[in-house]
């Protein structure tokens, strides 16, 4: 297009520039619905988050309590709702540590290339050719399991695909026109990294941070099953999992809701991660036609 | 009838980012018969390439075909399923894309990727497919067609690689072929050798063809009719004779006005008298990793001149603006900006050295970050340079916005909201909002339609006699240059092979390689690719490739006039002749090239 001005209109409302498909909404609407019961949990919850309401433990569904109650008889329903609390400000936090460890040394690796860049990589390599689960069991063991040992570990072992990422996205954009051309002015490495490659790269970025929110409260849930999480009384959807599994076999669902819940999260975060990075794409195949 | 292809009333439309759908073809008619050249022409944007991707019921992701009816031999093609319509591409319609490199598969050799389609629509077996595209390879005056076949992508030359991508169109027979700017992305000697196969195998195969450019004069050696389109919609249509000389409308008039002379037809710059040199570049060599590209390249930039620096793609002419701007360390030679000895990287430049010197780049879509502002990527020079913050710096954004010729009101865009042409004006802008002495501008104008960069160069040439900065200007576009540089460089292999005032450059005596770039240039002139093709030069020249580092002559390869046992062996000096004018060759002054 010689003149390319009318790219900019208005958008009619904030919904239809998102244009979301209809797994979107849904997958959006799930996400909300667990953020506003995290944050209201307490208030919304008929009973605490260690109380026992009952004699009859593993009792089903609509008796005693709405979800039914567990292996101590303390209720399903308020333990779900305290338990989206910490499964999903865990996820938060390992994953926003993953990220800082991840692009800051993905971009300077980049940036710096060389011997700084050959060493952060390997280093990174021999990480990932260690099964996680395996490296969180031996770091947990070593160190205990605390929350701050539990939240750096699973950050430390999400950063790792983070770091590729960003180190990818830092060689790409690095040699593009316009970071030569602040390179040619003489800009420094901070300015370069901040202002020129860092906002070039947030669509990927914000794309990789769903994803990696994802597996870290799979990751978590999973490092609670096996007892090496989160710990009792403390209400989180994978060891809530753990707590009743033994109840299975006497027809309680008291482990297979938290299990749907862990579910329903990680498969509405995918879907919106998807619907993100198709809208992206779709602009940039987009930009490409205009010319 | 035997019309291949009937195109009634096509409507396209295209969604914008965030918009609704906007018609991008607006109710376009065609037909193809067996055998003929359809052209289509246009500035870009005006629907080129979607008619043609159309012809094939295809439609870009984020475009649809609105409407219309698309009839290839004797079908609707958009009232076939998707599935019967893919089978239709590769069999009856194939595709020849703007970019070879981009269309073939590195990793898998060039032989089986060329049989590929006919194999999936099971033509045949492998070893008489193979033995049709050796046929093939043959008619397109491939080297080698025995063996070229067994190469891998990256083994072959850009010109070859396109003759290949050809072959690859041809496999299967197709009726109908599509050609969307095939040689475009060619520098003009390889241009003609692609150009020549092109039309050879067309007319031999008596297929119908669509062929897309841009360039009229490359539309003048293959097309039989030409359409016109401007905005999605047909402007004109007629026989090529007729749009070439007695163009009925006005816009073709236009277009055709806007094709520039042949260089040595243009009015030259008479080189201004000598100044002190702003930039001085001493017995450069440079590389990249173990690469060296240049080797003993010396360049002069008078202040408030021009230098133009040509050359075919590859020899140089970026890496040369990367190591004078410090982008990429010279390994030997020095460089004096304004004077003063410059330190090799741009790390350990002073401000002040940086601030005189400032580059532009080729791709105006890349060279601006897309994330920011007009009104930042002018500021941020301002600030970074001179110190200007807030009041001061936004008045001195808008000053600079209206001295390339936009209004103060584009500060607030961001880039992705402006034309291509636009966008190099805010380049050229950014540069100088430095205030530099020179500029190297990196072939600023060879993305952009011919208008367009009519319009850029103008507005290079105004702002040279308004704040006396001087260009070193590169540019494959020798017309460009001609018109434009008071003193002209010509590169070959990362070698400076003849220099000299624009006149003198473009005049006999020639270098040998001079005088086939010259003579390469396509001409407004049906037949002329004929003429030009069969010369021993173009031959000689389209046998060999350029060589980075060979010993001796770089050229020795591919020069008509080559002297065994020297030009091979010892690599001839810089020798000056009368006029200022420098040859790098062993032939004495009267044996050089001279019509
Ligand atoms: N970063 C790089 N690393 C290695 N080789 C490179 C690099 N950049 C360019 N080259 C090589 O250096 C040679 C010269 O490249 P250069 O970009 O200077 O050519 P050019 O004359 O500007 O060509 P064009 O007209 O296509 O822009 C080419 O062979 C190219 O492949
Ligand atoms: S030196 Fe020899 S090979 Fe090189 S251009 Fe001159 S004649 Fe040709
Ligand atoms: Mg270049």
């Amino acid at each position: 297009m010689s003149d390319a001005t009318e790219i900019a209109k208005p958008r009619a409302s904030v919904f239809a520039g998102l244009r979301l498909t209809w797994t979107a909404t849904i997958a959006g609407s799930v996400l909300l619905f667990w953020l506003v019961l995290a944050l209201f949990g307490p208030w919304i919850a008929p009973h605490g988050e260690a109380e026992i309401i009952s004699g009859t433990t593993f009792a089903p569904v609509g008796e005693g309590g709405l979800l039914g109650t567990d292996k101590l008889g303390r209720d399903v329903f308020s333990r779900l709702i305290y338990g989206v609390r910490t499964t999903l400000l865990l996820a938060l936090i390992t994953t926003v540590i993953s990220f800082a460890f991840g692009v800051t040394l993905g971009f300077a690796a980049a940036n710096l290339k060389g011997w700084f860049d050959i060493v952060v990589s390997r280093i990174v390599e021999a990480f990932m050719a260690f099964p996680s689960t395996l490296l969180a069991l031996v770091v947990i063991g070593a160190f205990g399991t605390s929350i701050t040992v539990l939240v750096l570990t699973v950050g430390l072992v999400l950063s790792t695909s983070v770091f590729r990422v960003s180190r990818a996205l830092g060689y790409d954009i690095g040699v593009m026109d316009f970071v030569e051309a602040a390179r040619a002015r003489g800009e420094g490495t901070w300015w370069i990294l901040t202002r020129e490659i860092l906002p070039n790269s947030m669509a990927p970025l914000i794309a990789e941070f769903g994803l990696r929110f994802t597996f870290s409260i799979l990751f978590l849930s999973g490092l609670s099953f096996l007892g090496l999480g989160v710990q009792e009384p403390a209400a989180d959807w994978g060891l809530m999992v753990q707590e009743n599994v033994g109840g299975l076999f006497l027809g309680s669902s008291a482990a297979l809701i938290p299990a749907a819940c862990i579910a329903s999260l990680t498969v509405s975060m995918n879907l919106l991660v998807d619907w993100f990075q198709q809208r992206q794409q779709g602009e940039t195949v987009l930009e490409k036609i205009d010319q | 009838m035997n019309d291949i292809l009937t195109i009634k009333n096509l409507r396209v439309e295209g969604r914008p980012p965030g918009g609704s759908y906007v018609p991008i073809v607006k109710g376009v008619s065609l037909n193809v018969a067996k055998g003929e050249v359809l052209a289509l022409i246009g500035e870009s944007g005006s629907g080129k390439s979607t008619i043609s991707l159309a012809s094939m019921g295809f439609a870009r992701p984020g475009c649809r075909i609105a409407g219309g009816e698309i009839w290839l031999n004797g079908r609707d093609i958009m009232k076939l399923s998707p599935h019967e319509r893919h089978a239709l591409r590769g069999d009856e319609v194939s595709y020849v894309a703007q970019s070879a490199a981009a269309s073939f598969n590195p990793a898998l050799r060039i032989g089986k990727q060329v049989i590929e389609a006919p194999l999936w629509h099971g033509a045949g077996d492998a070893a008489t497919l193979t033995a049709t595209a050796v046929d093939l390879y043959r008619k397109l005056d491939l080297p080698n067609p025995d063996t070229v076949g067994d190469k891998f992508p990256h083994q072959v030359s850009g010109g070859q690689l396109q003759r290949l991508m050809a072959a690859m169109a041809m496999s299967c027979g197709p009726d109908l072929l599509i050609l969307d700017e095939p040689t475009t992305a060619l520098d003009v000697t390889t241009q003609i050798e692609v150009l020549k196969a092109f039309k050879d195998i067309i007319r031999d195969q008596g297929t119908a063809a669509i062929y897309v450019t841009h360039d009229l004069a490359v539309v003048a050696q293959v097309a039989d009719r030409i359409l016109v389109l401007k905005n999605g919609e047909m402007v004109e249509e007629g026989p090529t004779a007729q749009i070439l000389n007695d163009p009925k409308h006005e816009y073709t008039r236009s277009l055709m006005d806007a094709v520039r002379p042949a260089p040595h037809l243009v009015d030259h710059v008479d080189g201004s008298a000598a100044q002190a040199p702003v930039i001085s570049a001493r017995n450069i060599t440079a590389g990249y990793g173990a690469l060296t590209i240049l080797s003993d390249v010396s360049v002069d930039v008078p202040a408030a001149s021009v230098v133009g620096v040509i050359g075919e793609s590859g020899c140089g002419k970026s890496t040369l603006a990367r190591v004078v701007a410090g982008l990429t360390p010279l390994r030997e030679g020095e460089i004096k900006l304004d004077g003063k000895v410059a330190a090799p990287g741009v790390k350990d430049r002073p401000r002040d050295t940086l601030k005189d010197c400032q580059i532009v780049f080729q791709m105006a879509d890349t060279a601006l970050n897309p994330r920011q502002r007009i009104g930042d990527i002018l500021g941020r020079p301002l600030e970074f340079y001179q110190g200007l913050k807030g009041r001061a710096r936004l008045d001195k954004v808008g000053e600079l916005l209206e001295l390339v010729d936009l209004p103060r009101s584009f500060a607030s865009r961001f880039p992705g909201e402006l034309s291509g042409g636009q966008k190099q004006r805010i380049n050229l802008a950014r540069a100088l909002a430095a205030d530099p002495k020179v500029i190297l501008c990196d072939e600023v104008t060879s993305a952009l339609d011919t208008v367009v960069a009519a319009g850029v160069i103008e507005l290079l040439k105004s702002l040279k006699d308004k704040l006396g900065v001087a260009y070193m200007f590169i540019s494959h576009d020798l017309s460009t240059v001609a018109s434009f540089a008071d003193e002209v460089v010509v590169l070959y292999a990362g070698r400076v092979v003849e220099k000299g005032p624009s006149k003198a450059v473009f005049s006999p005596p020639f270098h040998p390689y001079t005088k086939l770039l010259l003579s390469s240039v396509p001409e407004m002139r049906q037949g002329w690719l004929e003429g030009v093709a069969d010369t021993g030069e173009a031959k000689a020249a389209s046998a060999g490739s350029v060589i980075i580092g060979a010993k001796g002559c770089p050229f020795a390869n591919r020069c008509t006039h080559v002297i065994a046992g020297t030009c091979d062996r010892v690599t001839p000096p810089l020798r000056d002749l009368p006029g200022e004018l420098s040859v790098a060759c062993h032939l004495d002054t009267d044996a050089l090239p001279s019509t």
